[in-house]
């Protein structure tokens, strides 16, 4: 199975070479390839059709370039359709000229409404808003414990007057929340509303009255990320029933490819406008066409991770950091460098997020979304114990120093001993890579393992490998010292040119291929 | 080296200097880790117990899928009518075939399912001059209880071996009705004359445990819960361990809602698992997918029958417009078949699957 239209599409032209223009027959087996693709991206079959036949017309014009083969030039062109549907750019907001501006969240049960609540209440906050959330889901067994406690973690006011669980009148709700909101000097009041299926005529009714009773100045259709050709049927139902300005796409964060995003945008003209990518209050951004369509190509998201890294890094530091990893033997990047680089790298956001956006990160990314950010907090915290002069050189560290770092972040000493060791070597690895462009004879990695099954293995290989670190620290001292006064490897995108065994390091780590081919 | 590069460069050094594979563990962060509370056992006894409002008498499972087989047919009737008004027609060219195909992957059949399914259509439909109306209705019907399979065993374990309690974990991505599926569970099997406890080994997601003591209070049947953020499978482990002492017939765990592709997560779901059966086995494990999941259904199944074995699906919300025919793949490549389907938010709303019944809906509404 190909994972990605650009496969797909490299398959089917493997027999094309050099020529000027594309066929009508390659055009037709193109076509073919498309489609499948995105069907199996959830795209809706009816905006499936109208967009082959789009593209179909803009390929036969097309001349076959210099600088792209034919798959590069058709995925091109799809892209190209795909950003076009999904809006060109973003739409934002539309406060009310008197507040409060009202928004009323819609949409089917189960699709992430009171939880984008609460995310849209904690980004209202941020930008200097004072937002209230109003609990009008009355329905399912609480749900309004539960608008409480996501406003609670978002330090956003709730309005709930009515307990739920099939007590009180939403309508009702929704219409003193906004009395309720002038009086208590909020500016824009949330509404969260019960979940409804489309074609449920009565709460469909419900839901127009609650819109007729706040006349919300945005109406927001929230809708799950892996819902699938059922998108088109059920937006079209809640634009006749209540209609809407936006839509949300939420649960980004899981592995679906997003193609309802487009059939909505295609059927209903209304753009995308949020994204909601995981559990946490922040985990929320204004939604990017460009990135959607590249992920219902399944070609990952470097232009969010370029634009996130430019907002994050202060250029000038990270160049003359960079310099001094690339330079010399890296020696002379400390770990101040190294603690501000990762503090500007979560600033861009969590780990496994910033890992979500590489293409073509397959498994890894599985394995990559469990990272554990407290662990980096221990990271933190240990550099954090360190003396400017122990960062600045850390080959200062001794055992005596090492158990003071130990208390002061509350770690055993093996682990601080564990982040210096690898400190080091990663430093050099880093070193040896930017100065061969390619993959040096990295201490321990055997050959360069491919994706695909074998991440599994290696997550297994990983947690043996993990005990056997030396826990005697005279033998591991001297391990360090071996490995420092080893003459820098040959560098060769082969591994090893003179087939010299490389000896084992402490730890080893393999870099996935995914990454290596990136850097 | 460029920004990106510096940038990929932290990446890989924030990884290698975590040790990585330390880094690859748990996964959720928020709300503050807090020691693991021990969960609270309810002690009330029945004495004592204040004078409940109501405790409601639930409806019995049989029967139900034809009392919901009107809301079935909403979702379902363009489906099979569909169908068969084409197949229907004089002549079956290429135009007709390939919008049957296009009528079951509107359905989120699947391309690849789809076209066995039509293939299969045409192989026996071809060339049968004289073919009635009924001979079409006989065949349509015949492929798609096939396309269901009929053979599956579509019996809910809820028994336990001896004296142990039946244990039936109920897991899945965010939103799908897992809540809702244990609090209905409950109630079918205590309006079998069955004892049942309630595990609330969602301790992440606001107000999940509250949402399900509130199922479990309206049959009268409890709920073993924890503090919020303390650890599921305790919780799990401490509901089984309950419902052995006191004998119940049947614990019935919730778990939180998660992503396939969280690796931490999905390890921490094991875990559950693994730690409950130290208590006793789990006699069932049902995943529950939402009617309106695409196929991204197939990848959440496969993941999860990984973790933790999956041995039934819940396939909800099919009172809506979506086909569910996700499960199709889903039966067809993990063998696992669909055991309940959700008709609906009422409490009864839920029925025991039969893949006849199913297809008689779909074609005589
Ligand atoms: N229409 C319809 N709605 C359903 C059905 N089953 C569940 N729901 C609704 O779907 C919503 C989500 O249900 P929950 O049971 O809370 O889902 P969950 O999987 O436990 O959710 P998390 O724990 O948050 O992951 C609720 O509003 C339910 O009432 C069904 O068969 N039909
Ligand atoms: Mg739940």
């Amino acid at each position: 199975m190909f994972d990605t239209l650009q496969d797909r599409l490299a398959a089917t032209f493997k027999n094309l070479r050099g020529k000027g223009r594309l066929s009508e027959a390659d055009i037709d087996a193109t076509a073919r390839e498309i489609r499948i693709a995105l069907l199996e991206a959830d795209v809706a079959l009816p905006v499936v059709r109208e967009f082959i036949a789009s593209v179909k017309e803009r390929a036969r014009g097309a001349e076959v370039s210099a600088a792209l083969n034919p798959a590069q030039q058709v995925v091109k062109i799809v892209n190209e359709e795909l950003v076009a549907i999904l809006g060109g750019e973003t739409r934002r907001l539309r406060f009310a000229k008197k507040p409060p501006t009202v928004i009323l969240l819609a949409g089917l049960q189960g699709s992430g409404k009171t939880t984008l609540a609460g995310k849209l209440g904690h980004w209202l906050k941020a930008q200097g808003r004072a937002p209230l959330l109003v609990a009008a889901d009355l329905q399912r067994p609480n749900a309004v414990t539960q608008l409480q406690v996501v406003g609670d973690r978002a330090g956003v006011d709730v309005f709930a007057p009515e307990p739920g669980n099939g007590v009180g009148d939403p309508v009702e709700v929704a219409r003193s929340s906004i009395t309720h909101a002038n009086r208590t000097l909020h500016d824009v009041v949330v509404v969260d509303t019960a979940g409804r299926l489309g074609i449920d005529a009565e709460l469909m009714q419900q839901a127009s009255d609650i819109r007729d009773a706040v006349s919300p100045d945005e109406i927001l259709f929230v809708v799950d990320a892996m819902i699938g050709q059922d998108a088109v049927i059920t937006a079209q139902s809640f634009l006749d029933g209540v209609g809407f300005d936006g839509v949300v796409l939420s649960k980004l964060d899981g592995d679906a490819r997003g193609g309802a995003a487009l059939s909505v945008a295609k059927v209903t003209g209304r753009p995308v406008m949020f994204a909601s990518n995981g559990e946490q209050m922040g985990d929320f951004d204004v939604f990017h066409p460009d990135r959607m369509a590249s992920r219902i190509l399944g070609m990952g998201d470097m232009l969010t991770l370029i634009e996130q890294a430019e907002k994050s890094f202060d250029a000038d530091q990270a160049a003359r950091a960079a310099a001094k990893l690339t330079e010399g033997k890296g020696a002379s990047f400390t770990l101040d460098d190294f603690l501000q680089q990762m503090q500007s790298v979560r600033k861009m956001g969590s780990l496994s997020k910033i890992f979500g956006m590489l293409p073509g990160m397959g498994e890894m990314k599985e394995q990559i979304a469990g990272i554990d950010e407290r662990e980096i907090d221990r990271i933190e915290a240990i550099i954090h114990s360190m003396t400017p002069a122990e960062r600045a050189d850390p080959k200062i560290i001794d055992g005596s120093r090492r158990q003071r770092i130990a208390r002061g972040s509350g770690v055993t000493v093996s682990q601080v001993n564990g982040l210096v060791d690898r400190f080091f070597q990663a430093r050099t690895m880093m070193n040896q890579m930017a100065a061969g462009g390619g993959m040096p004879g990295l201490p321990g990695m055997p050959g360069m393992p491919g994706a695909g099954k074998r991440a599994k293995a290696r997550q297994q290989a990983k947690k043996g490998r993990a005990k056997r670190g030396s826990g005697n620290p005279a033998k591991r001292a001297e391990e360090q010292q071996a490995a420092r006064q080893r003459p820098p490897a040959a560098v060769s995108p082969f591994g090893n040119p003179d087939g010299a065994p490389t000896p084992p390091a402490p730890d080893d780590f393999e870099l996935p291929k995914e990454l290596r081919d990136l850097l | 080296m460029t920004l990106l590069e510096y940038v990929l460069a932290g990446l890989v050094l924030v990884l290698v200097v975590a040790g990585a594979a330390a880094a690859l563990v748990r996964g959720r962060t928020l709300p503050p880790p807090t020691r693991p509370a021990p969960p609270e056992v309810p002690t009330r006894a029945p004495t004592e117990a204040p004078v409940e409002p109501s405790v409601e008498a639930p409806e019995s499972a049989r029967g139900r899928l034809l009392r919901l087989r009107s809301r079935l047919a909403r979702s379902q009737s363009s489906l099979g009518r569909g169908l068969l008004a084409l197949l229907s027609r004089d002549t079956l060219d290429e135009d007709v075939w390939e919008s049957v195909e296009d009528t079951l992957i509107g359905a989120d059949v699947g391309v690849g399912p789809a076209q066995d399914v039509v293939a299969r259509l045409r192989t026996r439909l071809r060339g049968e001059a004289g073919l009635t109306a009924a001979d079409v209705h006989r065949v349509l019907r015949e492929e798609l209880v096939t396309m269901v399979d009929p053979t599956m065993d579509r019996t809910l374990r809820v028994d336990g071996a001896g004296d142990l309690p039946g244990v039936v974990l109920v897991v899945g991505v965010n939103g799908t009705g897992k809540t809702t599926t244990v609090g209905r569970v409950a109630r079918v099997l205590v309006a079998e004359g069955r004892s049942v406890l309630l595990g609330a080994a969602d301790t992440f997601r606001a107000a999940a445990a509250d949402q399900l003591q509130t199922w479990g209070e309206r049959v009268g049947v409890e709920t073993v819960r924890g503090g919020e953020g303390s650890d599921p499978a305790s919780v799990g482990f401490q509901a089984v361990r309950t419902g052995a002492e006191r004998g119940v017939d049947t614990v019935l765990v919730d778990t939180a809602g998660r992503l396939q592709n969280k690796a931490g997560l999905m390890d921490e779901l094991g875990k559950v698992k693994r730690v409950v059966e130290k208590q006793a086995p789990v006699t069932e494990v049902l995943l529950v997918i939402d009617a309106t999941t695409g196929q991204n259904g197939l990848i959440q199944a496969r993941v999860f029958a990984e973790v933790v074995d999956v041995t039934g699906i819940v396939l909800t919300k099919l009172d809506g417009t979506a086909k569910g025919g996700i499960v199709v793949a889903v039966q067809r490549e993990l063998g696992v078949p669909v055991k309940l389907v959700g008709l609906g938010e009422g409490a009864d709303d839920l029925a025991p699957f039969d893949a006849e019944d199913f297809v008689a809906a779909l074609l005589d509404a």
